[in-house]
């Protein structure tokens, strides 16, 4: 059983009476409800296409933060093999909200990193709901610099609402470990590659997704500012996030026409919820094609390629 | 807003007073209330003579104390694409554009000089405040991308006198890009072995600190300054408690190891002068760092 999303109601609805029809067929007090479910099926099928190949922008955020949408750890166990998560950043602490380790994708040995959200009550107060402190950048920016040092590509997956807002996080540096992460991405000698699996927020994200690919999922949002903060801010009304998210221009297909992504891997009908093991393999491969693309540059042309492709953005729109 | 302010007055008293008087005469100190007279405050850079405090400094004028004379080139900044989003709150926001030139003279938040200091070639930006809270949209991307890379090709040292609110949220992802589009830039002027050094001036917050502005090889704080990532609203209703006293301020950064020092602003033309002559390994200048009187 799915939770649905508010928009998804009319589905919702069509697949509350096919429940209930199965449940007298098993009863066995209704004779001839095969036809009916079979017809109402078809009808559910159809709404949730219609609801999803128009999905407005603030349907995708909800679409993208969905809790039952798969996360860094399911993309792990899917596509990583021999997965070794290294923990701390040797100065402060150990951030949950960003995991990184060493594994194998397609055979090959990579560093993977990524902000983890957390799928339970349990598991998001650990991951801190995967919003990063500096000590989480800070990890990432050693897990980067072995991952220079022993010749392998680091794949990101993106996936937050931002960098938290704590005492603590600016107490130690919030801005620069930010800054440090960026620095680091931009500078490694190895390929990179990041894929935006669900919301990719802010400055807590592209510390993990200046990279020599980027791509998004097709209804994940990458975005400056939350909609809520961008209506607080620019509309004095956090009720108004709905224009806010479609004013910013934060989905997928927004974004490639802006040339800021190189690709969008695409989503099962309903979204990456209702069929993760398919998503998760789709963007398995965007990741083995992108590093199979990116592995015979050098250090310096890994480094050259990324620094064209940053300072192009918005130069020819 | 009652009637009793509501009030026009007679149009030819404004006409006899508006050439001579500019708004504000007397700025009062936001620390201690004091009012000040304007002239003595721009003599002095802006620092209220009595309690210290550092106010606002127009962009010009840091220009004009850094460089040895007051003279300086002014670096031709690239044009953008205007309003790529064609964005709209409760304004459009090329309305606010239009609204915050005419209101500043200036195109954007960002302004590149190069001149000498102590005689020494240097190239210099300055975010200015003013200008849509020195937000970082793609024309001030632009423009830092263009001072460093003015200093790295006439090889000089690179100084940013930085003060912004962050991301220019009107211009969205292309205001986010401006991050790792700035860090490449800041890379290349490392590569090619030039020093930067950045001066946090009030405020720095959000997208411009957690990229170019903290990435400086020496950080250098005015007294007082506000400067973080997350601004201190937006942390209050996170925490829902008070902040501490000083939080988020210069001094406070320096003792959490992210700043150099904290110089008084009188003192920051003589420091930055002494740091690049000693990093771009000149001699000493003859009388280092006199500033500029300006009138």
């Amino acid at each position: 059983m799915h939770s649905y999303l508010e928009f998804e109601k009319p589905v919702a609805d069509l697949e509350g009476q096919i429940q209930e029809l199965r449940a007298l067929a098993e009863k066995g007090e209704a004779v001839d409800v095969k036809d009916e479910i079979e017809k109402l099926e078809a009808k559910s099928a159809l709404a949730l296409t219609d609801l999803y190949l128009k999905l407005t922008p603030w349907q995708k955020t909800q679409v993208a933060r969905h809790p039952d949408r798969p996360h860094f750890v399911d993309y792990v166990a899917a596509l990583v093999e021999d997965f070794t998560p290294l923990a701390g950043d040797r100065t402060f602490g150990e951030d949950a909200a960003i995991v990184g380790g060493f594994g194998r994708i397609a055979g090959q040995p990579v560093a993977v990193i990524g902000h983890e959200k957390g799928s339970d009550t349990a598991s998001r107060l650990t991951h801190n709901f995967g919003m990063a402190k500096p000590e989480g950048y800070r990890k990432a920016v050693r897990i980067m610099e072995l991952a220079e040092r022993f010749g392998l590509p680091v794949v990101s997956l993106v996936d937050t609402a931002g960098a938290y807002p704590g005492i603590g996080a600016e107490e130690r540096g919030q801005a620069e470990a930010i800054a440090r992460s960026t620095d680091a991405c931009l500078g490694l000698g190895v390929p990179n590659v990041a894929v935006i699996i669900g919301e990719g927020g802010s400055g807590g994200a592209i510390a993990i997704a200046a990279a020599n690919r980027v791509y998004m999922l097709e209804h994940a949002i990458y975005s400056v500012i939350s909609p809520e903060g961008a209506a607080s801010i620019l509309w004095r009304d956090s009720a108004r996030a709905q224009d806010a998210a479609t004013g910013m221009k934060i989905t997928a297909q927004d974004l490639l026409k802006f040339k800021v992504i190189d690709g969008i891997v695409p989503e099962p009908v309903g979204g990456a919820h209702r069929a993760p093991e398919k998503v998760m393999a789709a963007t398995g491969e965007v990741i083995v094609r992108a590093l199979g693309e990116l592995a015979p540059l050098s250090a310096d042309e890994l480094r050259n390629a990324r620094f064209d492709k940053f300072l192009a953005i918005g130069r020819n729109l | 807003m009652n009637w009793l302010t509501n009030v026009v007055r007679p149009k030819i008293k404004s006409l006899l007073t508006k050439k001579e008087v500019p708004e504000n005469l007397w700025i009062k100190c936001p620390e201690t209330g004091e009012m000040v007279f304007h002239r003595d405050l721009e003599a002095n850079q802006f620092v209220v003579p009595s309690s210290g405090y550092h106010m606002r400094m127009p962009a010009k004028m840091r220009l004009d104390t850094l460089f040895d004379g007051g003279k300086w080139e002014a670096i031709a900044l690239p044009t953008v694409t205007p309003d790529p989003l064609r964005f709209r709150d409760e304004r459009r926001y090329s309305d606010r554009i239009r609204d915050a030139r005419a209101k500043t003279g200036k195109e954007d938040a960002v302004q590149v000089g190069h001149g000498t200091l102590d005689g020494l070639a240097v190239t210099a930006a300055v975010q200015d405040f003013e200008f849509m809270g020195g937000s970082l949209g793609m024309a001030a991307g632009e423009a830092i991308v263009t001072g460093l890379t003015t200093a790295r090709e006439r090889g000089t040292p690179f100084v940013l006198f930085v003060a912004s609110g962050g991301a220019r949220m009107q211009e969205g992802i292309l205001s986010l890009m401006q991050m790792p589009r700035t860090t490449v830039a800041v890379q290349a002027l490392r590569r090619a072995g030039l020093p930067y050094f950045v001066v946090l001036t009030n405020p720095t917050t959000g997208g411009v600190t957690a990229s170019y502005a903290m990435l400086g090889d020496v950080h250098i704080a005015e007294p007082g300054a506000l400067i973080g990532f997350a601004g201190p609203r937006v942390i209050e209703q996170t925490i829902r408690e008070k902040l501490p006293e000083g939080f988020q301020r210069s001094e406070y950064l320096y003792d959490h190891g992210m700043v150099d020092m904290v110089v008084h602003r009188h003192q920051i033309r003589a420091t930055l002068s002494r740091l690049a002559h000693l990093f771009m390994k000149k001699p000493a200048p003859e009388k280092p760092g006199t500033a500029l009187a300006v009138a």
